[in-house]
């Protein structure tokens, strides 16, 4: 099967369409990053309080933001786990102090216990004198049974009550770290109904559970680790240049690493409209981009390089678009073939996943386009203003870039 | 030729099998091979649920300290030389890490006729220091920075070996302790600690600075306050004294006045453990024994002051008051404590050594196994879900050389994963996005290759020269792609931290990987579907 046999598309003739449009999503998401003061930085990079709790049921957001901000210093963030599949889960997020007041360390401390109390004042029952099984490591729920146990006359060792109440705690964690009905736990092996009863009588459910996760950074690390994300991209990217302009020409890393920029920009900025995070998947999302735009753009660039060694007739323009069209079935097949994996992760990732995969579906369309409709412009330009400048013919011979490769395939590797 | 591919595939299926006994080693049963997966390759604790703490050393405290003691030495020093030094010593108060190194003792009033003798004894006692003049009587002495430099770092390795004495003794399962950035400028420790555990216990423990000693108290008092106690004294509490609140059961015990210098310090400490305490039912205690140097000290001391009181001071506060009836040798207790577990807990602080400075909680991550296990779940199931739409679209769209690329493809993936056991590397989720990189590039790989064997058909080559011409052309373009990444890769390495350096590792073992795989293993594929056939004439591409 083959879906572009000899296509002769006039790329670069067209690419003013698409130029304008970059320049609009990219104006639009620096606009909106100005608005609101800069990315939406997650917990990792402006410190803070993020935990997550899971409900039995829909839970009341509004009523958890009421008695949280009674008790917290200043009001969190309450808000349903975006890409959930269910919609049980609640983020919770407290601020923090970023004006250098010194224990802000333990002012986190502080909050995130005052969450776990109230949760269990509102939603639990603290006062009954049980444990809450979904709120209880597997070494509490030992100490708790370990003396009603030997009174029923269910006779176990010390060790075989740990293990059953690590079987007990791993069965809850299996389950999405909460179960319904003490009754559910039968199927737990080493259970018997008498320790069922056991557990019936000191233990009862909440209905959430707080010990989904849950991440406090102090806004010093927050800040630090921004600073030190960032200059390592730029790093890389300033890395990916010298070695471009060593195997091409200058003009062509400088393209290729303002078309990855591009990307990157459009893709915070996307974020920013949407008002999503930028938490540290995110970043890691954003250097996968990074790498594969630059592929991408490293692969037409090749080919230009070749075409111009074989000499082919025309100006840079006509190499340019003889080069597009040339790997346009291999841009199709291979984008789309990681759009569709990226894809599958997004619908299927689950929570964690989200903003990760939400990043290379965006990243992985602009990152296509910016080849043919950023990259390859700007060395086009720039060779246009070089020939003006040096005020020769406007046709061939345009200079091939340095060869690094020999021109005709050398077979030698791969044999 | 025939015998030059027969030995490719002899290293290419060498090289498989390798990788597959890294993941799964030689499982004799279904369970076996589970568990085998499972203790080889390492996921982190954001796939597998676990507590991620960093914290930093305030090395400054330990600045402090080592002012003090030279505070200590110089007072004796300049006595014994005859210096008279009119206003005393005093040392500044760095308040944050960065100011450890202007950590400064000054000398006020010092008799202008012994400069000489002051700055000869400097030199020659204190190395680590150096005088300088304020004025004509005033002296300050500064850190040499070399020192600051070995200060920072003893202080953190030992706070290191401590903070993982103690982790070791809650008997967790695996936890790790290390170094997390630069020991001098971070001076910032990494702790992890794996599964469901009780990680605000964990860092309670980790965090009790345990400063242990046994004072002797002056012979008046308690006081009810602080105040009480000041106006007792007219406002000036003696040379080398101090005040401290006698804290029992969490309740006040009245003030004491104490004696700066310790008898006994937590390192003449030889054992530690949590008993029920004898004197108060339904409470605990701690008690101690002490090594033989601390003994002997503690019996010559105890042995001249029967009569008198000592305090054995934990950290700021006093945990237990008592007249010394006779000399004791070896051990004491700290009494009076509320639960089996704060007796435990400190102690397992006790045993394990004061920290020599104390620390501060920086980060804080904990994954609940549950979200851990969903994560590992949705993450299997949407990569497969992705692997699969992909292989289903090469071998419709390449037909028979899109098999090929599949076998290279999954070859890829079990070298990348192989190498990652073998290594010992841990899977991250920023791990995985490198895996995710890497099967883009494998894919690009893979249709550039086949996209110029079919344009090298197209324009009338023969189909072995085309196949040929195929990999010859793409073989720089790969190149180029894969070597631009692998640059880009060393960057993150080495400027970026934990996690995205878990992605750069990954990422150029993978690419590393498919070269192998999209070139190497590919060509040998489609060699030996042509070699023998001396005219082909078609190929499913």
């Amino acid at each position: 099967m083959e879906l572009f046999k000899k296509t002769n598309f006039d790329f670069l003739g067209h690419k003013w369409p698409f130029i304008i449009a970059s320049l609009v999503l990219s104006v639009g998401g620096l606009l909106s990053l100005a608005v609101k003061g800069g990315p939406k930085y997650g917990i990792e990079f402006k410190g803070g309080l993020l935990m997550t709790v899971r409900f039995a049921s829909k839970p009341d957001v509004e009523k958890i933001r009421t008695v949280l901000s009674k008790v917290l210093s200043q009001p969190p963030s309450v808000q349903t786990f975006e890409g959930a599949s269910d919609q049980n889960e609640v983020e919770i997020e407290v601020g923090v102090d970023s004006t250098g007041r010194k224990d802000a360390d333990a002012e986190l401390e502080r909050s995130k216990k005052l969450v776990i109390d109230t949760l269990a004042q509102t939603f639990g029952q603290p006062g009954n004198g049980k444990l809450d099984l979904n709120n209880a490591t597997a070494i509490q729920l030992s100490q708790r049974i370990i003396d009603p146990l030997q009174r029923a006359g269910v006779s176990l060792s010390v060790q075989q009550v740990e293990e059953l109440a690590t079987a007990v705690i791993g069965f809850r964690d299996s389950h999405g770290g909460l179960i319904t009905k003490i009754d559910d736990l039968r199927g737990v092996p080493g259970l018997t109904p008498q320790a069922l009863t056991v557990f019936n009588q000191e233990s009862y459910l909440a209905p959430y559970t707080a010990a989904r996760s849950s991440e406090s950074v102090g806004p010093k690390v927050g800040a630090d680790l921004r600073s030190q994300a960032i200059s390592a991209t730029l790093l890389a990217l300033a890395g990916m240049l010298v070695y471009i302009w060593f195997r091409f020409e200058w003009v062509y890393g400088v393209g290729a690493v303002i078309a990855v920029f591009h990307d990157t920009i459009i893709t915070i900025g996307i974020f920013s409209i949407m008002d999503k995070e930028i938490s540290l998947t995110v970043i890691a999302a954003l250097l996968t981009l990074v790498g594969y735009s630059m592929n991408d753009t490293i692969v037409i660039f090749d080919r230009i390089r070749e075409n111009l060694q074989l000499n082919k007739r025309g100006g840079l323009v006509d190499v340019i678009n003889l080069s597009v069209n040339q790997t346009l079935s291999r841009t199709v097949m291979t984008s789309g073939l990681t759009f569709l994996a990226v894809l599958a992760l997004f619908l299927f990732g689950g929570p964690v996943l989200h903003g990760f995969s939400l990043a290379l579906v965006i990243g992985i369309i602009i990152g296509t386009y910016s080849s043919v409709f950023v990259a390859s412009p700007i060395v086009l330009a720039w060779h246009d203003w070089a020939d003006k400048r040096r005020k020769t013919a406007p046709e061939v011979p345009v200079s091939a870039p340095r060869a690094g490769a020999p021109a005709k395939g050398s077979v030698k590797a791969a044999k | 030729m025939q015998r030059n591919l027969t030995i490719k595939t002899v290293v290419i299926v060498a090289t498989v099998l390798i990788c597959i006994f890294g993941i799964i080693g030689l499982p004799t049963s279904v369970a076996k091979l589970q568990s085998n997966i499972a203790h080889n390759i390492h996921l982190g604790l954001d796939l597998k649920g676990g507590s991620h703490l960093v914290l930093q050393v305030q090395v400054q405290d330990a600045a402090k300290a080592e002012a003090d003691q030279v505070i200590e030495l110089l007072r004796e020093e300049t006595r014994t030389r005859n210096i008279l030094v009119a206003g005393g010593f005093d040392r500044n108060d760095p308040e944050t890490l960065k100011d450890t190194e202007n950590i400064q003792v000054t000398l006020h009033g010092v008799d202008p006729a012994k400069a000489s003798i002051l700055r000869s004894m400097v030199t020659e006692k204190f190395p680590d220091w150096t005088l300088s003049g304020l004025n004509a009587n005033d002296y300050k002495m500064n850190m040499k920075p070399s020192s600051v430099l070995e200060l920072k770092r003893n202080t953190v390795t030992q706070s290191l070996q401590t903070i993982e004495k103690r982790v070791n003794e809650l008997g967790l399962t695996e936890p790790t302790v290390q170094a997390h950035g630069d020991p001098v400028t971070q001076s910032e420790i990494l702790v992890e600690l794996p599964g469901e555990g009780d990680p605000a216990h964990v860092k309670e423990i980790i965090g009790a600075t345990a400063q242990l000693k046994i004072v002797e108290v002056k012979n008046e008092g308690p006081w009810k306050t602080a105040q009480e106690a000041l106006g007792a004294k007219g406002g000036i509490l003696p040379l080398n004294t101090e005040l401290r609140e006698f804290v029992s059961a969490g309740a006040s015990g009245g003030w004491y006045l104490i004696s700066r210098t310790p008898v006994i310090t937590g390192q003449d400490m030889r054992s530690a453990k949590a008993a029920t305490d004898p004197d108060s039912p339904g409470r605990w205690e701690t008690s101690f024994t002490l090594s033989q140097d601390g003994a002997r000290r503690f019996e010559r001391f105890t042995q001249a002051n029967i009569g008198n009181r000592l305090a054995v001071v934990l950290d700021t506060q006093i945990r237990s008051v008592a007249t010394i009836q006779s000399a004791i040798s070896d051990s004491g207790r700290i009494n009076g404590l509320s639960s089996d577990q704060e007796a435990n807990d400190l102690a397992l602080v006790l045993r394990t050594g004061a920290l020599p400075a104390g620390i501060k909680y920086l980060q804080d991550a904990t994954v609940g196994p549950s979200l851990g296990l969903d994560s590992i779940r949705e993450g299997i199931f949407s990569g497969i879900a992705g692997l699969v739409a992909v292989i289903i679209v090469m071998l419709i769209y390449y037909k028979k050389a899109g098999l090929n690329a599949v076998l290279a493809l999954l070859l890829n993936t079990i070298l990348l994963m192989a190498a990652l056991c073998y290594f010992g590397a841990t899977l991250t989720l920023p791990g995985i996005a490198g895996i995710i990189l890497t099967v883009g590039m494998a894919v690009d790989s893979n249709v550039l290759i086949f996209e110029r064997i079919r344009e090298e058909i197209r324009s009338g080559k023969s189909i072995i020269a085309a196949v040929d011409a195929g990999f010859g052309k793409a073989w720089w373009t790969i190149v180029d792609t894969h070597v631009t990444t692998i640059v880009s890769c060393l960057f993150l390495f080495i400027f970026g931290s934990g996690p995205v350096k878990g992605f750069a590792v990954t990422l150029v073992i993978g690419l590393l990987a498919n070269v192998f795989t999209a070139v190497f293993v590919s060509k040998v594929i489609f060699d030996w579907e042509l070699s023998g056939k001396t005219e082909v004439t078609e190929l499913s591409i």
